[in-house]
């Protein structure tokens, strides 16, 4: 009766953009996790030589701006980072007005982090050069996932049947979510652990089967692999939660990790917060793969530039 | 005064048939308009006396001139949106033949000069303009402004459109003013206190999207709070803006029992749309207040058609491409509705919900009219003013953002399909559109 013309539509992002693992395909995400275990970011070859990416970063960021910059330069790539201090966006340019600019000055492919969901997806449609989402506002951190992703199958033989228990700040998550997309299309059982403030009732609906617990003992009863949260205070916009009843409910300490798993491991995306949502302890202890996630960032995300430019094989 | 050959004082719409609600007309009528006025309407071919013009309207639906009791045109202070020239025309081609103005324009209309600026012929409005002023200074929510002064100069209603009034004692105020002088207090029931940072609805789409949501409940609290100071201030007129929730719907109905005089208006994208439509980020379809749920259209669709709901208002809101082509989140609030109302009313409530064409008719023409008190208007009545709005209910065509009137193109419909399109918009008896 009543349809959309074909026309309506927008263009469509450039092949090799990576947008959300939402509408990433299950076989594009296997491929890119074989991908990342065939890089080595210390013997690469220059599969992206003398290309040029933009790390335009509109947030803060220590591991994702520096891990996206030694992955793109290890494939030979040359990087120039564009931040929104002390460039034209201070001046009022707006994002599409940069992209057209960067894509004027001879990028080949634009990595984003931008304060507002869907900024990545509003740059894609207008650019044709591939669009590397690092982090839009509470949306999605698809680079993140992977790497969780890659990190998970570097301790766990398979994805089918692992229980994961998502703990903190849900709401305000990018990670979260990209997480959930992804693990569970794997047959991964999430439960996501937190107070109303943080995992409102509504997190349930994101991906079928997701389950919400206010207990953390509930969460972490059975759990193979644990993902704890930093507090955003940066997002906090008129939320009030006091610090110290979050820290004794749900602030994972070695006596609570033993309710979990005996071979269960700690995630965290970092930044932690010490003290917080984890004790030093835990964050240091044998469980702890912290730091491990970090340093797989590199080759996932130098797998996620060679698919980008075309140099996946 | 001579008889100008190019403006005829008399119009014959023959043929069409006629629905008014109001005179409980459904049936196959000829119309003569004479002086900008109503001269008769009587049963084919016994129209007595001859017309300087005639009007082929058979197969059309011929009704009262439709009324919008909300739309914003822009100025003073946004021509680069639209204009008043733009935005009557847009109007007109829709077949609306009323339009109500917001004032929240740059700077508010919160004077009387501002309500006589609106009205000046110099403007170019191509239909009828009925300015509603601010209810508070520059809108701020705190001084009542000259409701009697503001009246006087031709505002029909007061309003801090845009943003809500939410201080509990000034809406008591704004109330018994408005009661002491007839005059309506329209509310943008918005709780903006639960608001802050929204840019859509509160559901499973929001979250999915990482987008801060405006609950169901930050529309109701303020309707329930407002039709509770209806109920208590006698003669008050409550009318409630672009209303879009269950519960608010739920505060409508309660009120109309207690026969307070609370009436409310609805759009057609909260009649048509939902808030998972927002799909990829598109930013015309964030409007404020937002897309809902299914729950909530379907609530809607009822009141529509069980009488709860006066009027269907478009809350066109024209926005320039360089607020809408931006980061979600940052994108200005409001799309295009003036020419995409009738088609979306006949498609969707008509011919998929099988409400009557008389119902939808009501809507459009003798609800808006009296909301607003709006004399001589909403019905076809002899002696009434001569706007008529003449339609092919079954016609169907594809509409296109590009050939808008409006100066601007923020519209989720462009290349819908709808059946039911305008054929000729008649103002004071003067064709001022006529459809292909």
């Amino acid at each position: 009766m009543m349809h959309r013309l074909y026309s309506y539509a927008m263009n469509k992002p450039a092949r090799g953009s990576l947008l959300s693992i939402e509408h990433l395909a299950d076989k594009e995400i296997l491929g890119l996790l074989k991908l990342a275990r065939r890089m080595n970011p210390l013997k690469a070859r220059p599969l992206l030589r003398n290309k040029r990416i933009v790390l335009l970063f509109y947030e803060a960021s220590t591991r994702t701006r520096s891990s996206f910059e030694f992955a793109a330069k290890s494939l030979g790539a040359i990087t120039t980072l564009v931040q929104s201090s002390g460039s034209s966006i201070e001046k009022g340019e707006s994002l599409l007005d940069t992209g057209y600019t960067l894509r004027a000055v001879g990028a080949d492919a634009i990595v984003i982090r931008h304060p507002a969901a869907g900024a990545p997806q509003l740059m894609a449609k207008h650019l044709d050069i591939p669009v590397i989402n690092a982090g839009d506002g509470m949306h999605e951190h698809p680079s993140q996932a992977l790497l969780d992703a890659f990190t998970i199958l570097k301790h766990k033989k398979s994805f089918r049947g692992l229980q994961v228990a998502i703990i903190g700040d849900i709401y305000h998550s990018r990670v979260t979510r990209s997480n959930c997309h992804l693990l569970s299309r794997f047959g991964v059982k999430i439960t996501l652990c937190g107070p109303p403030e943080f995992v409102p009732e509504v997190s349930a609906t994101l991906v079928p089967g997701l389950r919400v617990t206010r207990h953390v003992e509930e969460a972490l009863r059975g759990a193979d692999v644990i993902m704890l949260l930093r507090l955003q205070k940066e997002r906090l916009a008129g939320q009030k939660i006091r610090l110290q009843d979050y820290i004794a409910r749900y602030q994972m300490t070695t006596a609570r990790l033993k309710l979990a798993r005996r071979d269960a491991i700690v995630m965290h995306p970092g930044p932690i917060i010490r003290g917080l949502e984890l004790t030093a302890e835990v964050a240091d202890g044998p469980q702890s793969v912290i730091i491990d996630e970090i340093h797989n960032g590199v080759p996932t995300r130098m797998a996620i530039l060679a698919r980008a430019l075309g140099k996946a094989k | 005064m001579a008889n100008d050959k190019s403006k005829p004082r008399s119009l014959l719409i023959k043929g069409g048939h006629v629905i008014d609600p109001a005179a409980k007309i459904n049936a196959l009528m000829d119309v003569l308009l004479r002086d900008g006025r109503v001269a008769e309407v009587a049963m084919p071919n016994n129209v007595r006396g001859g017309a300087d013009e005639k009007f082929d309207a058979r197969g059309l639906i011929v009704a009262p001139g439709f009324i919008d009791l909300h739309v914003h045109l822009r100025e003073p202070g946004q021509s680069y949106k639209e204009t008043i020239a733009s935005g009557t025309a847009a109007a007109a081609a829709g077949g609306f033949t009323s339009v109500c103005t917001m004032p929240n324009t740059a700077p508010v209309v919160d004077t009387e000069e501002w309500v006589a600026w609106l009205r000046n012929p110099e403007r170019g409005a191509v239909v009828n303009v009925f300015p509603i002023a601010a209810a508070t200074r520059s809108s701020r929510g705190a001084v009542l402004t000259d409701f009697a002064g503001l009246q006087q100069a031709g505002a029909v209603a007061v309003t801090d459109d845009g943003k809500p009034i939410l201080d509990d004692e000034v809406m008591r105020a704004a109330l018994r003013l408005g009661a002491e002088l007839n005059l309506p207090v329209v509310q943008h029931a918005e709780d903006t206190r639960l608001t802050e940072g929204c840019s859509m609805h509160e559901g499973p789409t929001s979250f999915r999207l990482g987008l801060r949501g405006m609950s169901a409940a930050a529309e109701a609290n303020v309707v329930e709070r407002d039709v509770n100071l209806a109920q208590q201030i006698r003669e008050s007129r409550l009318h409630v803006a672009h209303l879009s929730t269950s519960d608010a719907l739920k505060a409508v109905r309660r009120g109309k029992r207690a026969k307070a005089r609370v009436t409310c208006e609805v759009t057609p994208h909260h009649f048509t749309l939902l808030d998972e439509n927002v799909g990829e980020y598109d930013t015309n379809f964030k409007m404020n207040p937002p897309l809902r749920s299914a729950s909530d259209r379907e609530a809607i669709l009822v009141a529509l058609a069980d009488g709860t709901v006066d009027a269907i208002a478009t809350d066109h809101a024209p926005h320039a491409t360089h607020e809408k082509q931006v980061e979600f989140e940052r994108a200005s609030f409001g799309i295009t509705g003036l020419e995409t109302a009738l088609g979306l009313a006949i498609t969707k409530l008509h011919r998929e919900q099988k409400i009557p064409l008389m119902r939808v008719v009501e809507l459009f023409s003798t609800g808006p009219a009296r909301v607003f008190d709006l004399r001589g208007r909403g019905s076809l009545a002899r002696g009434n003013f001569a706007d008529v709005t003449i339609f092919d209910p079954k016609k169907r065509w594809t509409f296109e953002a590009a050939k808008s009137h409006s100066l601007s193109r923020n519209t989720p419909f462009d290349g819908w399909q709808f059946t039911g399109k305008v054929a000729a918009t008649v103002v004071g008896g003067k064709i001022v559109y006529r459809g292909e």
